[in-house]
């Protein structure tokens, strides 16, 4: 996968990265978008979490399947990739895809429709989501690229994660802003989760020690309009 | 006073039995007018709330009734085991449970009464509440979350069969929160079992008796009142401003610079007790009198973040007057005997009259002597906020906050309560709900709202009909669909929700925590303060000055400061806005200088400054003042309005200005005033009526603008997980676990975002907008002042800042700014990080 095709400028609020050498286009909705693969991934959508918790007496609102997939509806619309990888976790639980109610199960298969999509299994869900087209796969390679949900202990090049939600936390003035970001240090990125109900773990965590080169750390958090590259000196734990 | 004991002797003799006379009589006492009063009242079968001063005796008044009835025959029936409970004593306050076992212990004993008394608190152990099940005391001492799950449980009827009476103390402070909706939803329950039970609450003065009288009775039919006793007088407490040698400051809450003067006060007296209205201001005072304590007094410190076993240290220590002073927050208002206390300090202004006097009523717990107190202003506003409080100290103005409607949320609690206890018809629980005069009004779609929200969640997508927590059976009863959600319940009972907080520990210096873990724990600071902390920050907690070390899962890590100086303030904000009554006195005390004559020399001539510069105020007008001021322009207006309301009001007004073009950049508010800047001149475009002030002020900025702001808003966000934890939506605690305040504050926020954009109009949402308008925003108040206000606005468009302006021009800078501009902040530190990696 060497061939360059004529650089895609990235939208407005996006920024735009290197990853083992691919160009990546970091949009602050949380997706991530490779041009010259007309490629575009997402993590840890966690659809139908509220019904899941309402099976064991939460009953919080039934709405998050339907807010995830429209925001998922937008980025595809502004992006028409021709490779979709849902990077794991795509349900919150393994019946989660028998669960979803009928007319989101039909907006899901009309964003499908037409590209290439791949389920990369989670922990939350394993198997095959029922019913739905689509590839299963545990990971996934294309050119330098690994797409996998769990980000490896020993470090690969070019590997694309989710998993585990990161967010980071700046203080400014006296004040606390912490929001989603993409974790990345040039060699591998860790995604942040896409779905409605899904919450996040700090990237200064224990569980991501040893993930990441330190000194080329960059949190890439998630603004209103645009993304914002902050370096790991800025960054407060917590 | 004189004829009065003569005919309560006479009167005793009808309704006290022998034993309580001979006890009165050995303790060289005699019965109060009011205590007999009580007591025939409710020997004839009636409820009833008594008003009085502190120190009248109310508690042994609230429990003769009580007491008289058990000294007669047992009530025990031929064959039967026990009786059940006889009276019901609840109060807002653990200790104060504790503390009436204590006091009526005495004479229960001293009489030779076959009567016992029990506590009941989140503190006691389970073999006692088992065994308090089995065997069941005379008299129970409560609070208001132990009722809730006492009556959630299966066999709540056969346990309250043989209830009499229950008493309510401090009432007033009850009836204004949530916890009162769920403990009248409880007393309604009560009701149903018991349909001849009577009520007795005591209370301290409150402005509407007639509220506190309906809600001890029945609703059915409406307009019900208890029987209503006032025992007034008590001797005029002594209170004073003090009258500083020192320059009163603009602005600032420390009132540091009066530290000497007060230090003498206390040595001048027994004991003193110091009220502040913060926790960190209870923490600056204290280490501010420690550092002028040459004689070493024994000076302590008080108040709810500190570790239990610390505080109860100092409870101890003050009930055996072993110290000469304490500094307090609210947690000492309610009505503990505090040993011999025969001087108060209230540093700070009070915020409203009623709990001036309250505060003062803490000195010389008796009622017959005047309580002796002193008023420090921190800055010259509160100067004539103490001033007017103390004017109407001495008129007896009352200003506790009028009462409001049931919160929908605390009903969806007790509903899933009910169906804990007993499959229930929703008919009958309508009926009774009703009798509870905070949901007198309540209407029956609503209703019917709030039990479908229990059973399902109440959404228009019906998604988990599957899942409900309650269900409707065929014979038209709801019951609990599986005994985990009874479970559940009971471990999230109550309405109280804790600010989340992490323990503070201390550790060495420099260490990293996990080799010396085993420091001591000093109490709980909110995680929202911490947050803002970086490695090596100082502050103040627990009398001590600490350096921040770090935090590690749910503690943070402290170590000894060198120094006395602590790096970074802590400014909580007044916890209570200024009361409605007391805006009015200081607003109408500015606009007559007649009463300025009674202010602190340089504070009048402060007032008089400002008339020669700008313009007072007249009392029904709200003066805007205009002026630049380095880059900037300025606007500063006066509405006496208190800082919710002062806040609403300013991000109202900055929406406004922005489309009016005025790029407006932040505010701050503060009980007083409100200042806006702005790139453009204001003041100018004021003149050219591009926009008129009447137009910027108009009423119809409570309309779409407030939605439209709201809608974003955090306030709404944390106002919503209340609502969210009080319903049962979510849960604060799960079976086997403690979810941290993190996570359920994450979760509330996506949660709000995802309802508020698929179903704006769900009850919960309805719900959180309801107790917004009354809480946080305060919009009802300042509702009132925009109408006030019509045709009242005066400008003064001036070339400099003026006196008046001074103290809150001081607080830009001090205060956060208020603005939803968490991108900004982001912006700065991308910014800094381009600049630094030289990438831009």
């Amino acid at each position: 996968m060497t061939r360059v095709l004529a650089t895609t400028l990235p939208l407005a609020g996006a920024d735009s990265i290197g990853i083992a050498g691919e160009r990546a286009i970091c949009d602050r909705r949380g997706v991530l978008y490779f041009p010259e693969l007309r490629l575009l991934t997402v993590s840890d959508l966690h659809l139908e979490k509220g019904s899941s918790l309402a099976r064991r007496g939460t009953l919080i609102p039934p709405y998050d399947t339907g807010a995830t997939l429209l925001r998922l509806q937008a980025v595809i619309a502004d992006y028409q990739p021709a490779i979709v990888i849902s990077l794991g976790d795509s349900f919150h639980d393994g019946g989660g895809a028998a669960r979803m109610h009928s007319s989101f199960r039909e907006r899901l298969e009309a964003l499908m429709a037409g590209r290439d999509w791949f389920w990369v299994a989670g922990n939350h869900d394993p198997d095959a989501p029922a019913d739905l087209p689509g590839e299963t796969v545990r990971e996934l390679a294309i050119g330098a690229l690994v797409f996998r949900h769990e980000p490896s202990a020993v470090r690969v090049e070019g590997e694309i994660s989710g998993h585990l939600h990161p967010c980071a936390r700046i203080v400014q003035q006296g004040r606390s802003v912490r929001r989603r970001c993409f974790a990345g240090d040039g060699g591998r990125m860790i995604m942040p989760a896409f779905g409605a109900y899904t919450g996040s773990l700090n990237v200064l965590d224990r569980a991501y020690a040893g993930l990441f080169r330190r000194e080329t750390l960059m949190a890439y958090m998630l603004g209103a309009e645009r993304i914002f590259a902050i370096s790991r000196s800025m960054l407060r734990p917590g | 006073m004189t004829e009065q004991p003569r005919l309560a002797e006479q009167n005793a003799a009808v309704h006290l039995p022998e034993p309580f006379l001979k006890w009165f009589a050995e303790k060289g006492w005699s019965p109060r007018a009011h205590q007999i009063e009580l007591l025939a009242i409710a020997q004839a079968g009636q409820s009833v709330l008594l008003i009085a001063p502190t120190g009248a005796g109310k508690t042994l008044a609230g429990f003769l009734p009580s007491l008289t009835e058990l000294a007669g025959p047992p009530r025990r029936r031929p064959g039967q085991a026990h009786r059940g409970i006889h009276t019901l004593y609840i109060s807002p306050l653990k200790a104060l449970a504790v503390d009436i076992e204590r006091n009526l212990g005495k004479p229960v004993e001293e009489i030779g009464l076959p009567v016992t008394i029990e506590t009941r608190t989140g503190d006691t152990p389970a073999h006692k509440r088992q065994r308090q099940k089995l065997v069941p005391p005379d008299i129970l001492l409560t609070t208001p979350e132990q009722l809730a799950l006492l009556i959630a449980a299966p066999d709540a009827r056969r346990f309250f069969e043989d209830l009499h009476y229950v008493v309510l103390d401090e009432l007033h402070s009850l009836v204004t929160s949530k916890r009162g909706h769920l403990l009248s939803l409880g007393l309604a329950r009560l009701r149903s079992f018991v349909p001849g039970l009577q009520t007795i609450g005591l209370s301290a003065t409150v402005a509407e008796p007639d509220e506190l009288r309906r809600w001890l009775v029945s609703q059915n039919p409406p307009g019900g009142m208890a029987e209503l006793i006032v025992v007034t007088g008590g001797a005029k407490p002594d209170i004073s401003i003090l009258d500083s040698e020192e320059r009163v400051p603009w602005a600032g809450h420390s009132a540091r610079y009066a530290t000497p003067e007060i230090y003498s006060e206390i040595k001048r007296h027994k004991t003193t007790l110091l009220f502040v209205n913060t926790r960190s201001q209870a923490e600056l005072l204290f280490q501010e009198l420690w550092r002028v304590n040459e004689d070493t007094l024994p000076i302590a410190l008080h108040h709810g973040s500190l570790d239990v076993a610390q505080r109860r240290r100092v409870e101890k220590a003050m009930g055996e007057n072993t110290l000469r002073a304490i500094v307090a927050t609210s947690t000492l208002d309610l009505g503990i005997d505090w040993g011999d206390v025969d001087l108060v300090v209230h540093v700070g202004a009070p915020k409203g009259a009623s709990r001036l006097a309250q505060r003062i009523g803490r000195a010389n717990h008796r009622m017959d002597e005047p309580s002796k107190a002193i008023l420090i202003p921190a800055n010259r506003f509160e100067v004539l906020e103490c001033r007017a409080a103390l004017d109407a100290n001495y008129l007896g103005a009352q200003d506790t906050p009028p009462l409001v409607d049931g919160g929908l949320d605390v009903l969806a609690q007790h509903v899933l309560g009910c169906a804990c206890g007993a499959p229930f018809l929703a008919d009958t629980l309508f009926e009774e709900v009703r009798t509870a005069a905070p949901y007198a009004s309540l209407d029956r779609p609503t209703f019917d709202r709030v039990i479908d929200f229990v059973a399902t969640g109440g959404y228009a997508l019906k998604n988990y009909e599957r899942y409900a927590r309650i269900r409707l059976n065929k014979d038209g009863l709801w019951r609990v669909s599986n005994p985990r959600i009874a479970q559940q319940y009971r471990l999230n009972v109550g309405t109280i929700i804790e600010v989340p907080a992490l323990n503070v520990r201390y550790i060495k210096a420099g260490s990293k925590g996990s080799a010396s873990r085993g420091g001591r724990v000093l109490g709980k600071i909110e995680e929202a303060f911490l947050e803002t902390l970086t490695h090596g920050d100082t502050f103040m907690f627990a009398g001590k000055v600490l350096r921040f070390e770090g935090i590690r899962e749910n503690e943070c890590f402290v170590s000894n400061a060198p120094g006395n100086d602590a790096k970074v303030p802590y400014y909580g904000g007044g916890k209570f806005p200024l009361s409605t009554y007391l805006a009015e006195q200081v607003r109408i005390m500015l606009d007559d200088p007649q009463r300025w004559k009674k202010l602190p020399e340089q504070v009048a001539d402060w007032l008089r400054f400002q008339a020669d510069k700008s313009v007072l105020p007249k009392r029904d007008d709200l003066l805007i003042e205009t002026f630049p001021r380095g880059n900037r322009h300025y606007l500063v207006a006066y509405p006496f309005e208190g800082r919710l309301a002062h806040q609403t009001l300013g991000m109202l007004l900055t929406r406004r200005l922005d489309r009016a073009g005025a790029r407006p950049l932040g505010f701050v508010a503060t009980d007083y005033a409100l200042a806006i800047w702005s790139l453009a001149d204001m003041g100018r475009m004021f003149r050219a009526k591009k926009p008129s002030l009447a137009a910027l002020f108009d009423q119809d900025m409570l309309g779409d603008d407030l939605e439209a702001w709201l809608a974003g808003s955090w306030l709404l966000k944390r106002t919503f997980r209340n609502c969210a934890l009080i319903s049962g939506l979510i849960e604060k605690r799960h079976p086997g676990q403690e979810k941290s305040g993190r996570q359920v504050t994450v979760s509330t926020d996506l949660i709000y975002d995802v309802l508020r954009s698929h179903e704006p109009d769900h009850i919960l949402l309805q719900a959180t907008r309801a107790d917004a308008a009354t809480g946080l925003l305060d919009v009802s108040r300042l509702a009132e002042m925009l109408s006030r206000i019509q045709g009242r606005i005066v400008h003064k468009h001036l070339e400099q800042i003026s006196p008046l302006a001074v103290p809150i021009m001081l607080e830009i800078g001090k205060m956060p700014v208020h603005g939803e501009a968490d991108d900004t902040l982001l912006m700065d530190a991308a910014t800094l990080v381009e600049e630094a990696m030289g990438t831009k």
